[in-house]
């Protein structure tokens, strides 16, 4: 079981810390999807950025940062304008104005990707799928020290490994996972910093305009984190594996907690939980990281769903006992139901 | 009785007929395979565009011919469950369902090698694996069920809210498949080839095997959709009435979601796991935008499903290294999108191009009127002159405007205009619909103050919008209650048929300017 730390430690690290800050930031603004019950506008974006990734990388014949952050928010914002349109000018439904818009959107990258492949680039059909978290650490960016630096590293015990050191070149990271953890940052930052913003526009609309909080301003600026988190997971996780970063992390905390601050708090912990158990699972089955994950984090949800103090089946099979009425038995004999 | 026994008989005639085009189509699919290339990819070697086209559309290739049915296939089955899918507002759980179907195919896949000797003596080779469309099309639609089964189950047991369960359910069900597909790639066998299409499709993957079971199933749901249409279209439109005739709505409803799950896997192998759901969604959104009726709505999605579904076959034939989901989901896209911008009476433009026309014409109209009043205010006879300046007064617009109107009054023939536009007289049409303007106007005071006791002071603003609207038959229904009176509620005059079609001396045969009242 220990296997993967003792047979190929550096590599096994940075997959674990990638797919633990991937699943955390996606886990972190997840729960505010779900509170608003946005969870499958998060599915649409998902699909959707990939014509704008692919228009950045044919336009810009590279995977930078900025012209793949740039084409990202510009098909969110498509995404977003075309679901408003098709639902509001015609009689289509929203549902089906979401569905039709990320699947032409998808559809569109999809073939953007396949016309403009070429070898040097590991943009493709697969990365799409489940990206390429394996790949993560190939690309170790180094720096090299000097004497006085150096003294001070081998001090610390944690970084004076063969990991980290060699002669005197540190490792720092691999480039993607340096930019996921600046923005996972960012999103944890953004978070307490307008907490009370996001929370009063979640839950009270009334008291949120009464208070003067400009709920669009909120959502847009929401919207706007999301496609930031779905560009920067994408390279490492695709475009579909994504939605369960979003979303199981956010719905295992609601099984388990009442209060935000300790959703949040689960919400991590799920997230370190199933980066951990999703690389012990690729290497036993030998199959994609990315997925492994996602299935780890899912047979976590799923222990929640069973052991759950509130909501739990256990709870339900167990004490289904007429004076233990939950708020939900409530509800329903109070609609007479 | 005789009614609806025409109707069971013209729906029977309607199965009898797509099931013949079926039959047709599977005569096509078993017929015996000429020597032409083998695979799509090594046909398309031929240079212009129109002698590919001539190949693909002459069906001489079994795979062009395999590529081919299966998408007509594919669009049929797509098409009929899609209609109901999106009037039950049902879209992202088809999308869900397609996702979730993905770990059933690669089970379905493994599932080929295992061979059973005895009950319990069972073994696994992975030499024996190969694409086995049963055993796929059963792990699928195991997979789908479960999928639907636990959204159900979550909405049911926990707070979760729907949206939340499958978004959940989509990419759980999806990454366990992603897991197992990597899995299988890595395995040490020769015959995985088949499984990688299962992502994006690929038309031409399509073999005999999977033909006969798209065709099988085809059948099933097209027969289920004719057999039980009536109990369809209750449970979709109207609920409270299902309940009040002792429907099973909830038998019915999960018996769309198998027929559903059948038609995603079956059109898995050509569009493919991830846009399979717009395959259902976006031809029958097409053809809601058209028609009011659902049975021409089932008719117009499955034309477009198969519309689309040959287009991307094609495309895909002309390039074989794009996938054939894609092209078709934007074969669909693009019929949406013009339904979207000039569908008859949703589209936008067509809406916004009748909204035009239609204050067009009000201004005419307005414009006809103003030169009607300025007649006859100078008590004036149909064939004088106004001038631009008297017509400027009346509608209190700059002379600019009003030459504007003067000459988009020409262009449509109700004037002509003299001395460098300064001069305008009526021609026989225009004094016509001046008339018949004025006229509804006035006929809508009277009644307003006569018939519903409106003040008359407060009639004008009504019945300058209705002047527009009335038609023939509401005027004459006017006329008849009002008891043919012949003043408005302001005194003025209500023009009648002698005034409309009055004795008209054409303007030009008289000498401008000698009028009989100067």
């Amino acid at each position: 079981m220990v296997e993967p730390w003792t047979e190929n430690l550096p590599t096994t690290f940075w997959i674990v810390l990638m797919g633990f800050l991937i699943t955390a930031a996606c886990g972190l603004i997840g729960n505010y999807l779900i509170l608003r019950r946005m969870a499958l506008v998060g599915d649409a974006i998902s699909h959707s950025v990939l014509p704008g990734l692919a228009i950045a990388f044919l336009l810009s014949h590279s995977l930078n940062t900025l012209p793949m952050f740039i084409g990202a928010l510009g098909a969110g914002i498509v995404t977003t304008v075309m679901i408003e349109l098709i639902h509001k000018k015609t009689r289509v439904k929203q549902d089906s104005a979401i569905g039709i818009t990320f699947s032409t959107l998808f559809a569109i990258g999809v073939i953007l990707i396949s016309l403009g492949q070429t070898d040097a680039v590991h943009l493709d059909a697969e990365c799409v799928l489940y990206g390429e978290i394996a790949f993560v650490p190939l690309d170790l960016v180094k720096t090299e020290l000097g004497p006085n630096a150096l003294s001070v590293v081998k001090n610390i015990p944690v970084l004076n490994s063969e990991m980290f050191l060699n002669g005197n070149l540190l490792t720092i990271a691999p480039p993607p996972v340096i930019r996921m953890a600046v923005v996972t940052g960012i999103t944890l930052l953004l978070i307490v910093v307008f907490y009370k913003e996001l929370l009063v526009t979640s839950f009270d609309s009334g008291l949120s305009s009464s208070l003067g909080i400009n709920s669009t301003v909120v959502h847009y600026a929401l919207m706007g984190m999301l496609s930031v988190i779905i560009v920067s997971a994408f390279e490492a996780v695709g475009a579909i594996l994504v939605i369960a970063m979003l979303i199981l992390p956010g719905t295992t905390a609601s099984l388990l907690a009442h209060r935000l601050p300790t959703m949040f708090g689960i919400t991590v912990v799920h997230a370190l939980l199933s980066a951990v158990g999703g690389i012990h699972l690729a290497t036993w089955l030998n199959c994609s990281p990315a997925g492994a994950i996602v299935v780890a984090g899912s047979a976590l949800f799923a222990l929640a769903w069973m052991f759950s103090p509130s909501q739990g089946l256990l709870q339900r099979w167990l004490g289904r006992e007429l004076d233990e009425l939950d708020e939900e038995d409530i509800e329903r004999l109070a609609k007479g139901v | 009785m005789n009614q609806q026994r025409k109707t069971l008989a013209k729906r029977g005639l309607g199965a009898v007929h797509a099931l013949g085009l079926l039959a047709v189509f599977s005569l096509l699919a078993v017929e015996p395979e000429s020597a032409w290339a083998a695979k799509i990819g090594d046909v398309a070697e031929e240079t212009s565009l129109g002698q590919q086209a001539l190949r693909f559309f002459s069906f001489r290739d079994p795979s062009v011919r395999y590529a081919v049915i299966g998408s007509v296939l594919l669009g049929i089955s797509c098409g009929l469950l899609g209609c109901f899918i999106v009037v039950r507002k049902m879209a992202l759980v088809g999308d869900t369902l397609s996702h979730a179907v993905l770990p059933g195919v690669a089970v379905g896949f493994l599932f080929s090698g295992v061979s059973a000797s005895g009950l319990f003596d069972w073994s696994f080779d992975v030499a024996n694996i190969t694409k086995n469309p049963a055993l796929i099309f059963c792990g699928a639609v195991v997979a789908g069920v479960a999928g639907t089964f636990l959204v159900n189950t979550l909405k049911q047991t926990t707070k979760i809210k729907e949206d939340s369960a499958l978004g959940l359910t989509l990419a759980s069900f999806f990454a366990v498949g992603i897991c197992l597909l990597t899995m299988i790639q890595d395995l040490p066998t020769g015959n995985k080839s088949g499984i990688d299409k299962f992502m994006f499709g690929q038309a031409a993957a399509i073999d005999e095997d999977d033909i006969r079971l798209m065709l099988a199933v085809t059948l099933l749901i097209v027969a289920v959709v004719f057999v039980f249409y009536k109990e369809l279209l209750v449970t979709s439109f109207d609920a409270g009435f299902a309940r009040s005739i002792a429907l099973p709505s909830e038998w019915i409803h999960h018996g769309l979601m198998l027929l559903v799950a059948f038609a995603v896997v079956i059109a898995l192998q050509a569009v493919g796991v991830v846009l399979v759901s717009a395959m259902l969604i976006t031809p029958a959104a097409t053809a809601y935008l058209l028609t009011d009726r659902m049975h021409r709505m089932l008719l117009l999605a499955v034309g477009f499903g198969v519309g689309s579904g040959v287009l991307g076959a094609f495309i895909s034939f002309l390039k074989p290294n794009i996938p054939t989901g894609p092209c078709m989901v934007l074969g669909a896209s693009a019929l949406f999108a013009v339904a979207f911008f000039g569908g008859p009476r949703h589209g936008v433009l067509t809406r916004w191009w009748r909204h035009v026309s239609r204050s067009k014409r009000v201004q005419r109209e307005n414009t006809l009127k103003a030169l009607f009043q300025v007649l006859e205010r100078r008590d004036a006879e149909p064939e004088d002159s106004v001038s631009l300046k008297e017509l400027a007064e009346r509608r209190r617009e700059t002379p600019d405007e009003v030459s504007g109107q003067a000459s988009a009054l020409k262009q449509h023939g109700f004037v002509t205009l003299h001395e460098e536009g300064k001069k305008i007289l009526f021609t026989p049409s225009g004094w016509q619909l001046a008339c018949t303007i004025v006229r509804n106007h006035r006929l809508w005071e009277l009644y307003l103050t006569n018939a519903a006791n409106i003040a008359a002071d407060h009639v004008h603003d009504d019945a300058e919008k209705i002047e527009h609207l009335l038609g023939d038959d509401v005027v004459r229904e006017l006329e008849r209650m009002l008891d043919d009176t012949t003043r408005d509620p302001h005194g003025r005059a209500i023009p009648g048929f002698a005034d409309i079609h009055k004795p008209f001396t054409p303007a030009a045969a008289r000498p401008s300017g000698y009028g009989r009242n100067l």
